[in-house]
């Protein structure tokens, strides 16, 4: 260990991270349709009123269910993640972070009407910018945009990325169409311009059925099954030749688990050896593109139980630049402080702290 | 590359044993062969509207393939005319000499038809048309019972009818079903196939009643090949979830074509879920990898490629040697050879067990 990380060791909080980490998962909890009054017009203060346009909380995030709310991140009242004062206590200051971006998972990127889904998604970034980041100086937030318009879309990243404190854009794993379709790339024109990555997040809008042979019952298997969805649009995004086309795009699949990618980048890289014919702007190994383009948070990670077997995991994605720091606050995938997985070298865990979050995310470091 | 130019494996330097168990004779490309199995009306209904999929093409797979034949291996069309696997002789020669094969596995590709009674009644004449055209002249060769999930009556209806041939080795079901495989509408099926010892297998299928993935339908072929795992593990994740492992511990499943190198992390991700969320699955009462452990096996082809050869050795590891079924996949255009498939050296006893072993004990070839 070099005497730099001697150092860093000192400075390590009870959990195990060093000061100054960044975040890249939180969720801030919008209660109510009510609270996006303020930023809504008097139309659609009615609209939200009398056709009861409320209770949009994603089916893939039942509050209230063990995955989504660890226990002692519970607030007597309300959602958790609904009150800033928690957040800050039980994130911001409990694991001394430089940043957390907040991603807040609503139904305003699911709803069929589409100027529902612009209305309510400009409603909630405004909300962010004056309930969240205005409150705190360490928080930093996601774009939330409708697919349904996505030149609708790119007009509204356009209008909210002037304010630097948005660093990226947020899309729901299982939409109506895969990522990759060239409907989408308006998004990606205006995202790459401004140095937005797109951030994947789990979730459905239900548009299909979450695996080829229907919908699963119960909410443990949609949770498992997510990392199908995370799949598709990885596969889609480089067929589709997103990458040719947008070369400095990046995306960020969060809240997807991690060990489920060195086996796509296996199988993916050998079927474009024998298939590639059908896709000639792929002119990469699939798994240097993955490499190259593609990033993942940390939780929920789904790791191997033997903390020896982290190494060779590792060794299987072939880069230790691919993973993000993210507790999912206030969804429960550990216990008190081990957010970290057992088995993560030092070295490793700078990187995922803080070297890969700011070269994920630009704008983080002009305020850096 | 004809079949002249193969390497002939030396038998001395060759395995023991080797057993494939994926090998597809060819069904649909010569439809025509199934009619004397099927009743009039059935066969008419064949012939006028056809095995109505749920894709929009009629004749025509819905990702096309880069090969002929949808993705067939250029040499084996046989000389005389016809479909690859649909001369025996040819793959006699071409696959089980070769590669001196103990036994092959069939397994029949039907198609997902919308009309149950069509479907059902395709499924039986394939079994009959498989006794009497191939392992009735080909001790090597191994029937695989197939059924349509989506009707259980009429599978179990078929599994008794054929259950005591003991050319049948396994009954052989689509994963793209209507619901998941583990609801209860399946459960007749599954309990048939304790009741006579058969392992239910679930090969890949190409056309299901919903899109490709929870997020859309794929573009390209290369997309949908890749995605293949998806049934897979919706089925072992369905299978585990609803208590159906739990019910029938002596259920045998095995996956087929999907590769293996995804299933370590399907059960992490499962182990960890089911841990956190064991108040909605109470019915479940063991850490989901272990049922994978004893109820899943998998084929190995097409085999999953590290850039580093050695990482499927841990893979292998974590799955557990035991589970896998080597597989060719002849005569598709992803055909696994035995020779180079593993790009990785593996233990003997590792070899011996992935290449034959265990196919032999689960199939119980030798009884």
């Amino acid at each position: 260990m070099s005497a730099v990380d001697q150092t860093e060791v000192a400075q390590r909080l009870p959990s195990g991270i060093e000061r100054g980490a960044i975040d890249c998962d939180i969720h801030p909890a919008l209660s109510s349709t009510k609270e996006l009054r303020p930023f809504l017009d008097e139309h659609w203060q009615e609209m939200l009123a009398v056709r009861n346009i409320d209770g949009l909380d994603l089916t893939s995030f039942p509050p209230k269910a063990d995955l989504f709310s660890r226990p002692d991140w519970r607030p007597k009242q309300g959602k958790p993640g609904s009150e800033i004062g928690a957040v800050k206590a039980d994130v911001l200051d409990h694991f001394d972070l430089k940043f957390a971006i907040a991603n807040c998972l609503y139904g305003a990127q699911a709803a069929y009407n589409e100027y529902i889904g612009e209305v309510l998604c400009r409603a909630i970034n405004d909300w962010l910018s004056k309930e969240w980041l205005d409150k705190d100086k360490r928080l930093r937030a996601s774009i939330v945009v409708s697919l349904a318009n996505p030149e609708a879309a790119a007009e509204e990243i356009e209008r909210v990325a002037a304010d630097r404190r948005f660093v990226q854009v947020l899309v729901l794993a299982m939409g109506e169409a895969l990522l990759g379709r060239k409907q989408f790339w308006p998004i990606y024109r205006v995202a790459e311009r401004l140095n937005l990555p797109i951030g994947i997040h789990a979730g459905s809008t239900y548009r299909h059925a979450h695996s080829q042979a229907g919908f699963h019952s119960h909410l443990v298997e949609d949770y498992v099954v997510q990392s199908q969805g995370f799949t598709a649009q990885v596969l889609s995004l480089i067929a589709e030749g997103v990458f040719a086309k947008f070369p400095g795009l990046r995306v960020v699949l969060i809240e997807s688990g991690v060990t489920w990618m060195p086996a796509l980048m296996w199988r993916a890289t050998k079927n474009w050896r024998g298939a590639r014919i059908e896709i000639p702007w792929v002119r990469q190994a699939p798994a240097a593109i993955m490499r190259e383009h593609f990033r993942l948070t940390l939780q929920p990670f789904d790791a191997p139980p033997d903390p020896a077997d982290f190494e060779r995991l590792m060794e299987h994605f072939g880069t230790d630049e691919m993973f993000l720091f993210s507790t999912d606050y206030p969804h429960w995938h550990f216990d008190g402080d081990d957010v970290l997985p057992a088995g993560m070298p030092a070295s490793l865990v700078r990187k995922i702290l803080v070297d890969n979050p700011l070269k994920t995310y630009p704008r983080l470091v002009e305020a850096s | 590359m004809s079949v002249a130019e193969i390497e002939k494996t030396d038998p001395k330097s060759s395995r023991l044993d080797l057993i494939d168990c994926d090998i597809h004779p060819a069904v649909m490309a010569s439809p025509a062969a199934l009619y004397p199995y099927m009743s009039t009306r059935w066969r008419n209904e064949f012939e006028s509207i056809g095995p109505r999929v749920a894709q929009p093409f009629l004749r025509q797979v819905p990702y096309p393939r880069l090969t002929p034949g949808n993705g067939m291996r250029g040499d084996a069309w046989p000389a005389g005319g016809g479909a690859p696997g649909s001369d025996l002789g040819l793959l006699q020669q071409q696959l089980l000499d070769t590669f001196d094969i103990s036994h092959g596995i069939l397994v029949p590709l039907t198609p997902s038809t919308l009309n149950q009674g069509l479907c059902a009644a395709i499924c039986s004449a394939v079994n009959e048309w498989q006794i009497d055209r191939w392992t009735s002249h080909e001790p090597r060769l191994k029937a695989s019972l197939c059924v349509t999930p989506d009707d259980p009556e009429a599978a179990v209806e078929e599994i008794r009818k054929h259950a005591g041939n003991r050319k049948f080795v396994q009954i052989l079901v689509t994963p793209r079903t209507i619901e998941p495989i583990g609801r209860k509408r399946y459960r007749p099926l599954f309990e048939a196939a304790v009741e006579y010892g058969l392992p239910v297998a679930l090969h890949s299928d190409i056309g299901g009643k919903h899109a490709n993935s929870g997020a859309g339908w794929f573009s390209y072929y290369w997309e949908d090949h890749v995605a293949y795992t998806f049934s897979m593990q919706t089925m072992i994740t369905s299978l585990i979830m609803e208590g159906v492992i739990d019910r029938l511990p002596d259920l045998k499943i095995v996956a087929i074509e999907g590769g293996f190198a995804w299933v370590p992390s399907l059960g992490w991700r499962l182990d960890k879920h089911w841990q956190r969320m064991r108040s909605e699955v109470p019915h479940v009462t063991l850490p989901p990898t272990e049922y994978m452990r004893q109820n899943f096996w998998y084929t190995t082809q097409p085999i999953e490629e590290p850039e580093t050869p050695k990482h499927l050795q841990d893979t292998i590891r974590w799955i557990g040697a035991d589970r896998l079924l080597f597989s060719s996949d002849y005569p598709h255009w992803d055909f696994d050879d035995p020779r180079y498939a593993f790009k990785t050296k593996l233990s003997r006893a590792d070899e011996a067990a992935i290449f034959a072993g265990n196919a032999r004990r689960l199939y119980r070839l030798d009884q």
